[in-house]
Formats: C-alpha cells, sequence, structure tokens
C-alpha cells in the first residue's frame, strides 16, 4: 500500500493555514525582520544578555495565540495540530527570528501533554494564555531514535541534581521541563522554576537560538506526571524542525535570486550566467521537494497517525536542503555574503545547527534503513 | 652555476654553521639568510636566491627547521603575490627596496584590487590614477582587503584611462598604505573577526617610482598576481592539515561514529590525498617555469575540500559543534585556521570559494583557458571603460 493511499489529508496550505502564516509574517516583517534580528542579537551580545526578542515572542504567543496552538481547547489552547504549527515555523524560519517557540510551545507543550498529572495541565493551561514560557531540559542535539537518559536525578529528600547540557530556550523559560531518574520507576517528568537553576548560555554557532548548560544541585520541583511524552516531544520537534528548515532554505533562495538579478559583473547580471541559474533552478527543485516532505511530516503528525518514516524522510531531506540553500547563499552573494553586516550569516549559522539538531541526517536516513526494511550489508 | 641538492644543502649547512639563530636576533638572522641566498632559492642572486629550481626550496626549508621563520601565516599576500609580481615587473631597484624587507616580513603586504563594483569582473575597477608630474593622484575605494590595517605597501590596480576598453586602461601600482589620504576601516566577518577591511583611497599621491610595468600594461601584471595567488592558496603544502585534524578528532572519539560518516570521511580522506598528490606534481611541472592555469584548479579543489571538510567536522562533533569559540569582533593578524574551533573553520572555509577569484570563476578559467571551450559573448569587451553600462 502506498503512503498516499494512507494519508487522505492534502499536502497544500489550507485557507486557515494561510490566515495564520499571514499575520505571523505581518507581526516578523513589522518587526522582527533579518536586519532587525541581527541588530537585537548585536545589543544582546554587548550586555551579555541572551538575543532572544521577547516583546515579538509575547506578541506571537500571546496575541497571535501561536502558543497554544498544540494545546487542547480545554485546557485553554486553540486545540489545532502540528499542521498550523508548521506554518508558524516556517514562517520564523523564514526570518531567523529569536522567539523561544520551537523550545517552548514544541518541545516543552509536546512532553507535558504526555505527562498526564493535574499539574501539568494546569501547565499547559498557563504555557497556552502565553502566561508562562517554558523550556525542555534536553539537548537539542538529542535524536528521536536515542532519546538522551535523564542526567537529573531525585534525592532521598526529594530535591533534583545534575547537568544538561546544549539546552535550548533556558534562559527566557520561567519553568523547565525536566525528565529526572527515579530510582525504581524509571522516570518522570518534572517542574522546576527557572530560578532554582543555574543556566549558562553557550557562546554557539547559532546566533538567534543559543544552547545553554542547565544546572540542578538540590532544585525543588514539582512532579508533573510521566516523562513518556519526551519521545514524543522529539520526533514531534523533528517533524517540525523540517518547516523551519523549509523557511530558512526559502529565504536563501529568494534573497539570492533577487541578489543575482541586480548585482552586475561583466556589464551583465551576474544571474545570467547560465552556471548560476542551473544551481538556482536545481536549489529551488530541491525546497520543493522540502516543502512537499515538511508538509507530509506535519499532516501526519497533526493527524495523530504513525509518522515515523514521514519524520525521517522530511529530516533527512530539509536538513541538508538548508545547508545547502544557505551554503549557496553565501557564496553567491561573493564577499558581501562573508559579511557579518549582511544578515545571511544568520540564515548559515541556524542551517548548520538545524542540521545536528534532534537528529543528523545521517540518523533519520539510518532510522530509515529500519523503516523502509532496507538492511545494511551483512558481516 | 648549476645548482643541484647537495650543492644547496652544503650551503645551508654551511649558512647555519655560521648563524647561530639562539646568538642572533630574529631580524639579523633573517635578513642575513636572505642575503645568502636562502630564503627562497628559485629568485635570483642578490634577491634573496640562488637562481636554483624551486623545489631545491625543500632542502633548505629541511634544514632550516626549528630556526625563527618570517612568520608566513601574516605575510602570505607578500610572499605568494606581491613579491613574484615585483620580481617579474619590477625595476631593479623596487626589487633591491622591497624584496628584503617583503620577505623577512618587516614590511606587511596587502592586495587593493576588489572595489564594490568590481570583484569577478577585477578588470571593470574605478579606482583612478591621474598623472601629475612625476606623480600619480589616487582616488577610489577598494574592499574586502585582507590585511590592509598592518600594512606597510600595497599592490594597488588603478584605472588611467578611462577612454579605452577595460582591460587596456589599468596600470599597477605600488601603494604606500602610510601615505596620506589612504583610509582603512575594518569589515567584520561572519566569524566574528575582521581580517578585511574597506580602504578609501582620496587624493593619494604615489610617485611615478611605485608603478609597476607599463602605463596601461596593469591588467598583464594582475593576471602575474593572480595566477600566483591561486597557486598560493591552493597549492602550498602545509604541515598540518585539516584532514589531518578531522582524522584525529574520529580516532580520538569513537562514540560519535557513525556509518554514514565514516563513508563520507573515507571518501574525504582520498579526496584530500588526491589533491595532495596533484599538488605535488604541479610543484614539479612548475619547478622551473611560472604557474598557468592549472593553479586555479588547485585552488577550486582546495575550497571544496576544505568546505567539505569542516561541514563534516561541525556534523560529526554534534553537539559540540552547536557551540562557537568566540565572537568577539577583533582585527585579526593572521588566520589560524586549525587553531580555532569547528565553527570557526565552517564559517571561514566559507570564504575560500571567493576569495583570490571565485569558484565560479576558476571553472570559466579552467574552461576557457584549459579546455579552450569558447567564452560567453562578452557585450563589454570593445567598449571604452568610460561608455560601459553601470
Ligand atoms: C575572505 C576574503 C578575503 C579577500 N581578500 C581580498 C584581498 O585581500 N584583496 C582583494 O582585492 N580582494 C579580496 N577579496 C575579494 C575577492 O577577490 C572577491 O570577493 C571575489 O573576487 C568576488 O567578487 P565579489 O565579491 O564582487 O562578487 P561578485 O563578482 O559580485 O560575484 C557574485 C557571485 O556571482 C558569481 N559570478 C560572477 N561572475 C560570474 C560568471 N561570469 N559566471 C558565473 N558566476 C559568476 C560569483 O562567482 C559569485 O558567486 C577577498 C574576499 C574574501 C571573501
Amino acid at each position: 500500500m502506498s503512503q498516499e493511499a494512507q494519508s487522505p489529508m492534502t499536502l497544500l496550505y489550507t485557507e486557515v493555514e494561510e490566515e495564520l502564516r499571514a499575520a505571523v509574517r505581518g507581526l516578523l516583517s513589522g518587526r522582527s525582520s533579518p536586519s532587525e534580528v541581527l541588530a537585537h542579537v548585536e545589543s544582546a551580545a554587548s550586555d551579555g544578555a541572551v538575543p532572544y526578542d521577547l516583546e515579538v515572542w509575547k506578541a506571537l504567543g500571546r496575541d497571535i495565540g501561536a502558543a497554544g496552538l498544540l494545546i487542547p481547547e480545554d485546557l485553554g489552547g486553540a486545540g489545532a495540530t502540528a499542521r498550523e504549527a508548521a506554518v508558524v515555523l516556517e514562517e520564523l524560519g523564514r526570518a531567523v527570528a529569536p522567539v523561544p517557540y520551537l523550545s517552548s510551545a514544541v518541545l516543552a507543550t509536546r512532553a507535558l501533554l504526555g505527562a498526564e498529572d493535574e499539574a501539568a495541565r494546569d501547565l499547559l493551561g498557563r504555557l497556552a494564555s502565553g502566561e508562562v514560557t517554558a523550556a525542555l531540559a534536553v539537548s537539542f542535539a538529542a535524536s528521536p531514535y536515542t532519546p538522551p537518559l535523564s542526567a537529573v536525578t531525585l534525592g532521598a529528600d526529594g530535591a533534583l541534581t545534575g547537568r544538561v547540557t546544549g539546552v535550548i530556550g533556558a534562559e527566557v523559560a520561567d519553568v523547565l521541563i525536566v525528565p529526572v531518574a527515579v530510582e525504581g520507576s524509571g522516570s518522570a517528568l518534572y517542574a522546576v522554576d527557572a530560578s532554582e537553576a543555574r543556566i549558562k548560555t553557550v557562546a554557539s554557532l547559532d546566533l538567534t537560538r543559543p544552547i545553554a548548560t542547565v544546572s540542578f544541585s538540590g532544585a525543588q520541583g514539582r512532579p508533573v506526571g510521566s516523562a513518556a511524552g519526551v519521545g514524543d516531544a522529539l520526533l514531534l520537534a523533528a517533524g517540525l524542525l523540517a518547516s523551519e528548515q523549509l523557511g530558512v532554505a526559502e529565504w536563501c533562495l529568494t534573497t539570492t535570486v533577487a541578489y543575482v538579478k541586480e548585482r552586475k559583473q561583466f556589464a551583465r547580471p551576474v544571474g545570467s550566467f547560465q552556471a548560476i541559474k542551473h544551481r538556482l533552478a536545481d536549489l529551488w527543485l530541491e525546497i520543493v521537494g522540502a516543502r512537499a516532505a515538511a508538509r507530509n511530516a506535519a499532516a501526519l503528525l497533526g493527524a495523530g497517525e504513525d509518522a515515523h518514516v514521514a519524520v525521517a524522510v522530511a529530516q533527512a531531506h530539509c536538513g541538508v536542503a538548508a545547508v545547502h540553500a544557505a551554503e549557496e547563499c553565501v557564496q553567491l552573494h561573493g564577499g558581501i555574503g562573508m559579511t557579518w553586516e549582511h544578515p545571511a550569516h544568520l540564515y548559515l549559522k541556524r542551517a548548520k545547527a538545524d542540521e545536528i539538531a534532534l537528529g543528523t541526517p545521517g540518523d533519520h536516513r539510518e532510522a530509515l534503513a529500519l523503516m523502509a526494511d532496507l538492511p545494511g550489508p551483512v558481516n | 652555476m648549476g645548482w643541484d641538492e647537495a650543492a644547496v644543502d652544503e650551503r645551508a649547512q654551511a649558512f647555519l654553521a655560521e648563524h647561530d639563530p639562539a646568538k642572533m636576533e630574529r631580524l639579523d638572522f633573517l635578513r642575513a639568510r636572505f642575503d645568502a641566498g636562502l630564503a627562497w632559492v628559485h629568485f635570483p642572486e642578490g634577491l634573496g636566491g640562488l637562481g636554483a629550481a624551486r623545489g631545491l626550496q625543500a632542502v633548505v626549508e629541511r634544514r632550516f627547521r626549528g630556526t625563527p621563520d618570517n612568520n608566513p601565516g601574516l605575510i602570505t599576500i607578500g610572499l605568494g603575490m606581491a613579491a613574484p609580481t615585483i620580481l617579474a615587473f619590477g625595476t631593479d631597484e623596487q626589487r633591491q627596496r622591497f624584496l628584503r624587507p617583503l620577505w623577512t616580513g618587516e614590511e606587511v603586504w596587502c592586495q587593493l584590487f576588489s572595489e564594490p563594483g568590481a570583484g569577478s569582473d577585477l578588470a571593470t575597477l574605478a579606482t583612478r590614477a591621474v598623472r601629475e608630474g612625476d606623480e600619480w593622484v589616487v582616488d577610489g575605494q577598494k574592499v574586502w582587503t585582507s590585511g590592509a590595517h598592518h600594512s606597510r605597501w600595497a599592490i594597488l590596480v588603478a584605472r588611467t584611462d578611462p577612454d579605452v576598453p577595460k582591460h587596456r586602461g589599468l596600470s599597477y601600482f605600488v601603494c604606500d598604505m602610510e601615505a596620506p589620504g589612504v583610509e582603512v576601516r575594518p569589515l567584520r566577518q561572519i566569524t566574528g573577526e575582521a581580517e578585511f577591511n574597506e580602504v578609501f583611497l582620496t587624493g593619494v599621491r604615489l610617485p611615478d617610482s611605485l608603478r609597476l610595468g607599463e602605463v596601461g600594461d596593469g591588467w598583464r601584471v594582475a593576471q602575474t598576481t593572480l595566477m600566483n595567488e591561486r597557486v598560493a592558496i591552493g597549492g602550498t603544502p602545509t604541515r598540518r592539515t585539516m584532514i589531518g585534524l578531522l582524522s584525529e578528532t574520529w580516532r580520538e572519539r569513537p562514540e560519535l561514529r557513525t556509518h554514514a560518516l565514516h563513508q563520507r570521511l573515507l571518501k574525504l580522506w582520498v579526496d584530500a590525498e588526491v589533491m595532495r598528490l596533484t599538488a605535488t606534481r604541479l610543484r614539479e611541472q612548475l619547478a622551473a617555469g611560472h604557474p598557468g592555469p592549472e593553479g586555479s584548479g588547485m585552488k577550486l579543489a582546495f575550497a571544496r575540500l576544505n568546505q567539505e571538510l569542516t561541514g563534516l567536522e561541525v556534523e560529526l562533533l554534534r553537539e559540540d559543534g552547536l557551540a562557537y569559540d568566540d565572537w568577539a569582533f577583533r582585527r585579526s593578524d593572521s588566520v589560524d585556521f586549525l587553531g580555532r574551533g569547528s565553527g570557526y573553520r565552517y564559517l571561514r572555509a566559507k570564504g575560500n570559494s571567493i576569495e583570490g577569484g571565485t569558484s565560479e570563476i576558476l571553472r570559466n578559467i579552467i574552461a576557457e583557458r584549459v579546455l579552450g571551450l569558447p567564452s560567453e559573448p562578452r557585450v563589454d569587451k570593445d567598449v571604452a571603460w568610460k561608455d560601459l553600462p553601470r
């Protein structure tokens, strides 16, 4: 049976999704253009602050309601699906917007949805309204196929101790959602106020989404239920990251096409040279594929169907496509592409970091070996 | 006299027997080495060389290992570009004046070629040099000038005749970077630091004695520089290499290994070895003569390999690859490529396919000059520069 026969939903954008896109794009083009993002990153760096733009996050999360998209209506969310969240991420990728959407509204939210205790439901309500921002204390480099064992343990006194590296969005989180190893019963999910943790931002390749090391030493936390949702959170985030990668790639292609039409060398636009035209045509094709694969992953995740193959395909393709697009963007801008002043580098850094995040393209291909029944050589 | 390996080796040994670097000032040692013809043996006698085959330099380097060096990382433009051009086109006075302090590193050089409007199409550049008696008055803007902030001299191409087609109206100068009217402003790079600069030239007066080659012959002189630049970037053997560094990481971090990365690493290891052998062969070819368009192939191969290797390194390192060593905005003295972190290497290597002629331009050069394929129709060839569309 082909996959198509299994999934009746469309790979196109619905009207509702287009409206959501327009709202997010409207917000970002007014308040988070690439040059504004760069200026923001710079002023944050000189103040020793983190690069997140909390004003834009508030407008996105509360006013547009993006924070609660994945949270059911009875908990105060919008009861939307991964499809809508994917559209938000496309736009955030296109703008390399420094907001903690993926970390709070996707990763932490999905982990809490699997926790089920009343405390989790209560927290989800506050996440939905945008009142609270959360972060999942798991490395961004973790893959959904080998979720990391929790490095945080519960002491006899009920306090938490341990250190988690590579965490995104922790600096702007009010609450950390922490998988905790519990003696006897495996693992549980805890909510820990950010003030209970030591959060140290690491100088990061991705200037617009740095990683941090989160340490707990005798921190007080509240158990919120099972940690079973952590694996699902990683899978969902990996699937949705493909849409962010699509957005990154699209900005790079659009910006490059505009530039090579304008930039003249040898008394003609450099985009008139066939060597350039063919490369950009190939890139366009790769991005067309990225959109289809990212949409498919979002659709299956959204419908609650088995999305493992779709996520692996989307990640294996989109991770590479975004890096390729960003690298072409730098190259085809010539010297300007190597400058700090031009925003191309923000996209290159985001694309390269995203390639590592939530499983590398190699991890996703390897996972497909099993799922598509294409075993490796025998020996 | 015909120099062979034994004779060169003997001369190097004799020099070292008389000059103990431990008992001499570094600069005195380097100057004496230059004067003994052991700086670059293929240069003529009296100019730091012996008139020997280029390949015999390796014999000297072996003997001089561990002695004070001329900080080659800082003076690559001088060594790789300015020196061969001065040798080929300079007058005797110019060669005597410039080559020795260039080689010892006392005077650093930079390259004032690219402009905002003229990169790949260098010949369309707009910086003007107008003759006034025995002087030239230079006005214009250069960009992407690596190392301008610590340079004493620059090689400069400027337009001396706007009324003829673009390639014919250029002249080549040595620019005094301390002359009034030279202003250097740093440009920050994607790596965080400022390796390159904008250079504004406003009414800069250069004596005619700083002209290299004939008036109007600047394009031909610049070609010599560019051919040498591409060999300098692509074909120079280095002791520590990117493939070596990546291989060390691979060996030391078994937990990072995957089948997919293993296959890529092995492919790149072969590519690196093939490139090393190609470069060795090219050097043997050049031993007597001058670099030809084949040098462009080396730079193309180097850029691609370095970019693939550094991209693989970041991916291999996973969470460590998400970190970056230092974003501080500072003016760098030299490129410590292997000494920095993986993210720096990944980003800096992006410049390898842009600096010194982009990979697209190098492919055109190979297609047209090596393979003899016809060029694309040229709309600007017979048009006076001043009438070109902008
Ligand atoms: C790190 C770094 C250091 C540098 N240092 C120096 C220096 O010290 N001194 C100096 O003078 N310059 C220096 N440069 C400048 C460099 O030589 C130019 O950037 C380069 O020649 C390209 O010119 P451009 O930036 O104007 O790009 P453009 O020429 O505008 O090119 C834009 C894009 O179009 C492509 N393109 C252009 N023409 C064609 C064609 N005919 N066919 C196909 N594609 C084409 C190019 O390959 C490129 O991808 C440096 C650059 C870098 C990145």
